[in-house]
């Protein structure tokens, strides 16, 4: 039955995008959630991931080789080294903003956004990378229904992070403790939090499972650019909000709802892939506008 | 280290504070667009280009400060409204063969449109919601543009045509960097007015507090959406001279990076400081020209140079006092 072939085809493809989109809408979430911060440098934070990823694969690889446990290791390595530059950046640039206008410090993520990309631009003369394993192409197949290796290990890789940053959150004391930072700064401060150390805990957390996002990505794309983060950090983004920014579990449930839509809106006769884009924004407006905090998020007043 | 930074602090302050009367002000303008409208005589064409591109950068981020420094509504799709200014002239007179002029106000009825739809639904939302609701919005104009038929799909439309104005055809750069600076002085001119206008306080007070302006009588959705609207017509007569300016548009000029590029000159410059806005803007376009000889780093190294801003002056470089 085609139809049923093409129906699951569109499951496995909006797992796969939506295991991305969750990954680094992960980071927005916890991220706005800490400092109240719409870090739109991001999306480029996974780019610089993915590149880091690719550096990291061509050094092991002599010793471990260039398949599965190469790749684990390059994604091992890139999370650490992004999340340690994760941190850095929120120490320089957005630590001491923290009390300038709200405006001004979106200017500041945008302006490291801007350096990430350029800087990237600038390294790698802005041609697509070559991102090559040993993973081959193979899978299962299933008459038309296709399912590669990778997008296995990618769904499974992206459902253990989850799971382990859910644990992190809710069981232990970094993560009770940045659930409290999220609540009331002040008050966290008060009773003896070293809330500097939370925020730096959650830029390295947020910047790690956008890294092994990024890797991810480039191993099952198989190339990687300067621009890709661009377009995937504002969708990470929509995914945050229609999952209700701020909360953990809505930034899972975001991102698969979005790689779902996105997969089957792809099949939808009169939309087909050039509206596809349109289509992600249009829901995020519908979202919104009817429903402002998200599937789960809680409301809140935030001013500017 | 530490008091050096904070003496010339202090001097740019003071600096600031001699520059804020009115008087000194109108004279200081006078003397610039004065020397504006000398320059071409001595710029190069390359200088008079960019400096073209500098005066539609002051409409564009006059423009957004309405909205953003005003009504302190943010606002990251505003390349919606320049794009829509753009694509009315190009459709009218390309694809309809409608006379430049009278293509003129069917572009700005479609901008205020424009302004409305995005007004419309953001007028509920707060803060960072809105901002993305009106990223959404840039983003779906451009695959609108580049997906649809009559707009000419990725390419884009081509060979519009040039204005006539009473017989004289407006063609060289030189023509355009006359318009656009008119344009510029209409705009600057206009954003004053408004600043001191009925509708400019209550911009002021639904941007410091909604729910008292609310309380004091203020139509809080009315003000917010004229906001919208007033700033959808400074960023459609920059489109509409652009598309003019160029004779050839294309969806990729009304990126995303584009509505950052206008934040980004308000904000470096100071919102809701008309001088500010217009200094950011002239930061934005030639800063970078200025560091071309550095080949690939420049973007990069501006981005830097912003960051530091950023750091050293929270508020813009000349942040507006008014409270």
């Amino acid at each position: 039955m085609p139809a049923l072939e093409t129906f699951l085809q569109a499951i496995v493809n909006g797992l796969v995008l939506g295991s991305f989109y969750a990954l680094i809408a992960l980071g927005y979430t916890m991220i706005f959630g800490v400092i109240k911060l719409l870090n739109f440098a991001h999306g480029d934070v996974y780019m610089v991931g993915a590149f880091v990823g690719f550096g990291a694969l061509s050094l092991v690889s002599g010793v471990f080789g260039a398949g599965w446990t190469g790749l684990f290791i390059a994604i091992l390595i890139s999370m650490v080294a992004v999340g340690f530059l994760g941190v850095i950046i929120q120490r320089v640039a957005y630590q001491p903003m923290l009390s300038a206008p709200r405006l001004s410090i979106l200017i500041t993520a945008l302006a490291v956004s801007l350096v990430l990309q350029n800087g990237a631009l600038s390294l790698t003369d802005g041609k697509y990378t070559a991102f090559r394993t040993d993973l081959g192409f193979g899978g299962f197949e299933f008459g038309r229904l296709f399912i590669s290796h990778q997008a296995i290990v990618l769904v499974a890789t992206a459902a253990v992070l989850m799971i382990a940053l859910e644990f992190f959150v809710s069981r232990t004391m970094y993560g009770r403790a940045m659930r409290a930072v999220s609540i009331d700064k002040d008050m966290c401060r008060l009773l003896g939090i070293n809330v500097n150390r939370v925020v730096a805990i959650t830029f390295l957390i947020g910047s790690a499972l956008a890294a092994a996002a990024g890797t991810m990505a480039g191993a099952y794309y198989g190339s990687i650019w300067y621009f890709m983060g661009f377009l995937i950090g504002l969708k990470a983004f929509t995914a945050a909000v229609i999952g209700g920014i701020g909360s953990i579990t809505g930034a899972m449930l975001g991102g698969l709802i979005l790689g779902m839509l996105e997969s089957f809106g792809t099949q939808i006769p009169w939309i087909g892939s050039e509206w596809k884009d349109v289509f992600t924004f249009a829901i995020l407006i519908l979202v919104l506008v009817f429903k402002p905090t998200g599937l789960l998020g809680k409301s809140e007043v935030e001013r500017m | 280290m530490n008091t050096s930074t904070g003496r010339s602090a202090n001097f740019i302050d003071r600096l600031y504070a001699f520059f804020d009367s009115p008087r000194r002000q109108t004279l200081l303008l006078v003397v610039i667009v004065a020397v504006m409208a000398l320059a071409p005589l001595v710029m190069g064409r390359y200088m008079t280009t960019i400096m073209t591109n500098a005066l539609l950068y002051v409409v564009l981020a006059l423009g957004l400060n309405i909205v953003v420094g005003y009504a302190g509504l943010l606002d990251l799709g505003y390349a919606a409204f320049f794009a829509v200014g753009a694509y009315s002239i190009g459709i009218l007179t390309v694809q309809f063969d409608w006379n430049f002029w009278l293509a003129i106000p069917p572009a700005l009825v479609a901008a205020c449109l424009a302004g409305v739809i995005i007004g419309g639904p953001t007028l509920r939302l707060r803060s960072d919601y809105l901002a993305i609701v009106t990223l959404g919005f840039g983003e779906i104009v451009r695959f609108g543009a580049r997906n649809l038929e009559i707009t000419g799909r990725a390419t884009g439309l081509s060979n519009i045509p040039e204005p006539n104005f009473f017989g004289y055809v407006i063609s060289s750069y030189v023509d355009f960097y006359y318009i656009f600076l008119l344009l510029a002085v209409a705009a600057v001119i206009a954003s004053h007015r408004l600043y001191h206008s009925r509708l400019g306080r209550a911009w002021l007070y639904v941007r410091h507090d909604e729910d008292a302006a609310e309380a004091m009588g203020i139509n809080r959705v009315r003000v917010k959406l004229a906001a919208y609207v007033t700033g959808s017509v400074f960023g459609a007569f920059g489109g509409i001279f652009f598309a003019a300016n160029l004779g050839a548009i294309s969806p990729e000029s009304f990126s995303f990076e584009q509505s950052v590029l206008v934040l980004m000159a308000v904000i470096l410059g100071g919102m809701g400081k008309i001088p500010g806005v217009i200094l950011g803007a002239f930061i934005i376009i030639l800063g970078p020209e200025l560091l071309r000889d550095l080949g690939e780093l420049r973007l990069l190294l501006f981005a830097v140079v912003m960051l530091l801003i950023m750091l050293l002056r929270p508020s813009g470089i000349w942040p507006e006092r008014r409270h």
